[in-house]
């Protein structure tokens, strides 16, 4: 085992991974909070809305994300709207492509998980606070999404992690996260096993932590579900 | 016949669908007024209280809380609430109390008891809990104001739910069924509350299947039947020799 050759990957890996973790956290955070638009008109009442939002979760739940990420790094440019409009100097960015595709697509999946995890919710509970005087955005912040959410959480933590792996095919869009630079110093050495297992090692860490965290959040949003500690 | 009552209702009917479960029941209750709604199952005692507060949408007829009509409108045929902002704020001046409690399982008894006065009045925190501590002291569980509802027994959680509703400072009580999701040991505890409210003045209506609570405590007793109000009367009146033969062969099914 060549531990000086290890090292050196390693290093040269880990200096990666603030990439990696930028890709990550805004396709995350942006990916959510367009699911729960979606979400909203997914169950929101209107069809209009609800059909629009199923067809937006068919299409991006429904074809590979590394095609859909492939669509928006090449294909943007051929419509001049896009290619001469103003959002061009950061459509044409690797990066932004490849965040914009993480997040659209974990935005459909996350939208379904929500919608789970709302229809998971009691009547009763939605009942309980109609009767006293709660409605709309009031109701849904105080009650519908807070409980939403802790059915949600499961199935979403798995979304999340998924999302850390999906980084990887940002590599193929020449952004430099801890594939793509594993790839190019593969090209480099030839060693093709020890690179990777480097990579493997750096995302299965990354997921640890995560894992933790969202773990944590979930025992302390489930504090009602425990036996009554020592009879309080 | 001084003060207006402060809970009328008008010939209210409520279909669902073709089937017509309440067919014009008008009732009034006044300051005080404890009121006992007996009936068989499916002779709509729970949709009619339910259509007070607008859990349930009424077909027609009209409910007037301390005078306050709840404006309704036709949309495209069907009947629905013109203002949303006024059955929230009528909601809120009636406390409901629900068969199986409906307490948010996710929050400790303190947190259900202080939401509403909190987020829906909109009033100081320190001040709710405050009062929420009073309330729960007052219906027997303040040493549970931690204690997460599962945590708790049935009938603890009915005390804790009447003292959320309670919290809203209602003008009049609404109690579906308030013990028949309870163990028999546990309907006690949940009843004598019911009757310290009454004996402090609170308006109740009552539905329920405890004969000794609508004839003890309420002052008067409704019995309602296929949708209708088949008769009604004070307690004696009911209870005693006048009462109707339908209402009789009611009350004999329950041993009484």
């Amino acid at each position: 085992m060549d531990l000086a050759f290890l090292s050196s990957t390693m290093l040269t890996l880990i200096a990666a991974i603030p990439m990696t973790l930028a890709l990550f956290a805004l396709s995350v955070s942006l990916g959510g909070m367009l699911a729960l638009v979606v979400v909203w008109m997914r169950v929101g009442g209107n069809p209009v809305l609800a059909a629009i939002a199923k067809g937006y979760i068919f299409v991006f739940r429904g074809s590979p994300l590394l095609i859909q990420m492939f669509l928006i790094f090449y294909g943007l440019a051929q419509f001049s709207v896009i290619r001469y409009g103003p959002l061009w100097p950061l459509l044409r960015e690797p990066f932004v492509c490849a965040v914009l595709s993480l997040a659209l697509c974990t935005a459909g999946y996350s939208a379904e998980i929500f919608r789970g995890g709302i229809r998971a919710v009691s009547a009763k509970d939605i009942e309980a606070a109609r009767s006293i005087g709660m409605s709309g955005p009031l109701l849904v912040r105080r009650i519908l999404a807070p409980i939403a959410f802790r059915h949600a959480l499961p199935a979403y933590s798995t979304e999340i992690v998924l999302m850390m792996k999906s980084t990887a095919l940002a590599s193929l869009v020449t952004v430099w996260e801890v594939t793509g630079v594993a790839q190019r110093l593969i090209h480099q050495t030839y060693r093709t096993m020890e690179v990777f297992l480097c990579a493997a090692l750096i995302y299965l860490a990354l997921n640890f932590i995560v894992l933790q965290a969202l773990g944590l959040l979930e025992h302390r949003l489930s504090r009602h579900l425990r036996p009554v500690p020592g009879g309080r | 016949m001084t003060a207006q009552p402060r809970l009328s209702i008008r010939d209210i009917r409520k279909s669902f669908g073709t089937l017509e479960v309440l067919k014009g029941i008008s009732l009034d209750a006044r300051d005080g007024d404890v009121i006992s709604l007996l009936g068989a199952s499916g002779s709509g005692k729970s949709t009619f209280l339910r259509c007070i507060n607008l859990l349930e949408t009424p077909t027609s007829g009209r409910v007037f809380v301390d005078g306050e009509e709840i404006r309704m409108l036709q949309k495209n045929g069907k009947t629905v609430p013109a203002s949303q902002k006024q059955v929230d704020h009528i909601r809120s001046e009636l406390g409901m109390v629900f068969q199986s409690f409906n307490l948010w399982s996710h929050m400790t008894v303190l947190e259900n008891v202080i939401e509403g006065p909190v987020h829906v009045l909109k009033r100081p925190k320190a001040e709710c809990i405050a009062e929420a501590e009073a309330l729960l002291e007052k219906v027997g569980i303040a040493d549970k104001r931690h204690v997460y509802p599962a945590h708790m027994s049935g009938g603890q959680q009915q005390r804790a739910a009447i003292a959320r509703a309670l919290a809203m400072k209602p003008k009049v009580m609404l109690f579906d069924e308030p013990t028949s999701a309870l163990d028999p040991e546990l309907v006690g505890e949940v009843l004598r509350v019911m009757r310290a409210l009454a004996e402090e003045g609170m308006t109740m209506l009552v539905v329920t299947h405890e004969m000794g609570f609508a004839r003890n405590v309420s002052n008067r007793v409704v019995f309602m039947r296929e949708g209708l109000i088949e008769s009604s009367g004070s307690p004696e009146e009911m209870f005693g020799s006048v009462a109707s033969p339908a209402f009789r062969q009611f009350i004999g099914h329950y041993g009484n």
